[in-house]
């Protein structure tokens, strides 16, 4: 069968070390961004809070924060660190691209520290995902670009006559997140610190929709199903259930998602027929959506027993859950008569933390559950139960977090919409503030339980790479 | 030409594009591989070849 793949049991020599540091960067930046996460939701409930230190500590200046520090420094190096693992395993060749390699660590980093620090002193270009000013988003396409050349440079060298169906969409993702990235953060600068838009009005908000929805798109779903389609045949043990139906939904998937940015902008000054084409192309998303999802919740047939015992599996199974969850609802909430409900209120927020708590972080969990032992030559974790631990704790933390945010939304839509007989409003917005406390402090408990399975992750992880560290000290005396 | 057309032609492309993927894709001759690239994940493991003739055994002997 492997005729024309390089000869089966002659390992290249893999370059391991990249892979190692991104993916202990990942728990790391994880536990960072998911306590500022906790730390604004409790602002939330608690609004004194915001006054810890001011200005820095306000909500607005460290929500950025949270979103940055879990999308691009949790989710970015949980991406770094797989697509560099698959692609040479996959490939059967070592990194390309020399000293860009570890510039992409190290850029991606610094990065990530630089937005650590403009982001509380309130620098901001105040886009939605790109608030990072242009300095550091120069720095941000030096260190894609790299990471294009070293992806692309390995999947030219490899050894095997396909392209595994993974790297497909880690492609993918590196292709576009560039593309979306330069045009939406083009700008003027005034000073070093401070731009504005290259683009005015209705084109800037449909520009940085276009960018804010494939951030999405690409950034938290082609790269992500890139980690499902390794990460699941792999900790399952048998091949993707349908290749030829990850083909397919690949390309289906690819071009539609480009074209749903305008549900973000429903009854603004977009003009109307844009919010149409983004409604309809929304709602037919949820075909290669689903098609994704079956395809990897169905390579488990034959083998659902394993669900019992390998709670790895089960993270990356109840991912799958939450993604096709996530990929009905979105497509519901941009039919534009929802969306006069939905938009503005909590129900957004919960639904983002669907797709964030429950799809991105869950599958990025169980893939590095699989990736730590393996980059260490072990075969689990330093403790299984932990890791059955963490994975309770993240979905029960994850149930409260989402449906705390369906009730909070869907009151706040019909307090917002309710009139009395004579046509004024039954409720000020204040009212519908007030309404909200329980669900905010259920956000809190839902958030912080589900920090608390991070917590366990690291101290984990810590474990492991201390057994193995234990271990070679021991080796060392024998061998001389 | 009006523009309209031009939304037309592309709709109708577009959907020559899909169908004409299906029909590439699910073409028998393409069957062996769509099989040895799915396999890729465990082509670079070291018992791989031992393990796939190990599974083909069991499975030839289930039937």
């Amino acid at each position: 069968m492997s005729s024309n793949l390089a000869t089966a049991g002659e390992q290249p020599a893999y370059n391991y070390d990249i892979v190692r540091k991104f993916a202990v960067m990942t728990v790391v930046w994880g536990v960072v961004g998911m306590t500022v996460g906790v730390l604004i939701a409790s602002q939330l409930a608690w609004p004194q809070l915001n006054d810890i230190m001011q200005p820095f500590s306000h909500f607005g200046r460290l929500r950025p924060l949270h979103t940055n520090a879990v999308i691009f420094a949790f989710g970015g190096c949980a991406l770094f660190a797989t697509s560099y693992y698959v692609v040479q395993r996959t490939c059967q060749a070592t990194l390309f691209g020399g000293f860009l390699v570890p510039f992409t660590f190290w850029g991606w980093q610094l990065v990530i520290l630089l937005a650590a620090i403009t982001l509380p002193l309130g620098m901001t270009s105040s886009k939605e995902y790109a608030e990072l000013e242009w300095p550091i988003d120069i720095l941000i396409t030096l260190v894609w670009v790299s990471y294009g050349i070293v992806f692309f440079g390995t999947i030219i060298k490899r050894k095997t006559s396909h392209i595994y169906v993974a790297n497909w969409f880690f492609g993918a993702f590196i292709l576009t997140v560039a593309i979306l990235h330069v045009v939406n953060s083009a700008a003027i600068p005034v000073t070093l610190t401070k731009s504005y838009s290259a683009y005015a009005g209705a084109m800037d908000a449909m520009i940085q929709w276009w960018y804010g929805h494939n951030a999405v798109g690409f950034f938290l779903t082609a790269g992500f199903l890139g980690i499902m389609y390794y990460f699941v045949p792999k900790q399952a043990e048998r091949p993707v259930y349908s290749y030829r139906l990850s083909i397919i939904h690949f390309w289906a998937l690819i071009s539609l998602y480009i074209w749903a940015g305008p549900h973000h902008l429903h009854y603004t000054a977009l003009p109307d027929w844009t919010q149409g084409v983004g409604m309809v192309m929304s709602l037919i998303l949820l075909a290669p959506s689903w098609g994704g999802m079956i395809n990897g919740i169905m390579t488990l047939s034959g083998a659902w027993h394993k669900l019992r015992t390998d709670p790895t599996l089960r993270f990356l199974v109840v991912s799958l859950s939450f993604y096709g969850m996530s990929t009905f609802e979105g497509p519901m909430m941009s039919i534009k008569t929802v969306n006069a409900l939905s938009h503005y209120t909590d129900w957004t927020v919960g639904h983002v933390h669907s797709g964030a708590l429950g799809w991105v972080a869950m599958v990025s969990i169980g893939a590095l559950y699989h990736l730590i032992p393996a980059l260490l030559g072990r075969k689990e974790m330093w403790s299984v139960k932990l890791v059955n631990l963490h994975f309770w704790m993240a979905t029960i933390g994850t149930v409260l977090y989402i449906a705390s945010m369906w009730v909070n939304g869907i009151m706040q839509g019909l307090m917002w919409r309710a009139f009395n007989a004579d046509g004024t409003l039954t409720y000020s917005f204040v009212e519908s503030v007030e309404a909200s406390y329980p669900g905010h402090y259920v956000r809190v408990l839902g958030g912080a339980i589900f920090l608390g399975g991070m917590l366990f992750m690291a101290y984990n992880t810590y474990r492991t790479f201390q057994a193995e560290s234990d271990n070679a000290a021991a080796a060392q005396p024998q061998s001389a | 030409m009006d523009i309209n057309d031009w939304r037309g032609i592309s709709t109708v492309f577009l959907m020559i594009c899909f169908i004409a993927t299906w029909i590439w894709l699910w073409s028998s001759k393409r069957k062996k591989g769509f099989d040895e690239a799915a396999n890729l994940p465990f082509a670079d493991e070291v018992d791989h070849q031992q393990a796939s003739t190990e599974k083909d055994a069991r499975s030839s002997n289930a039937e």
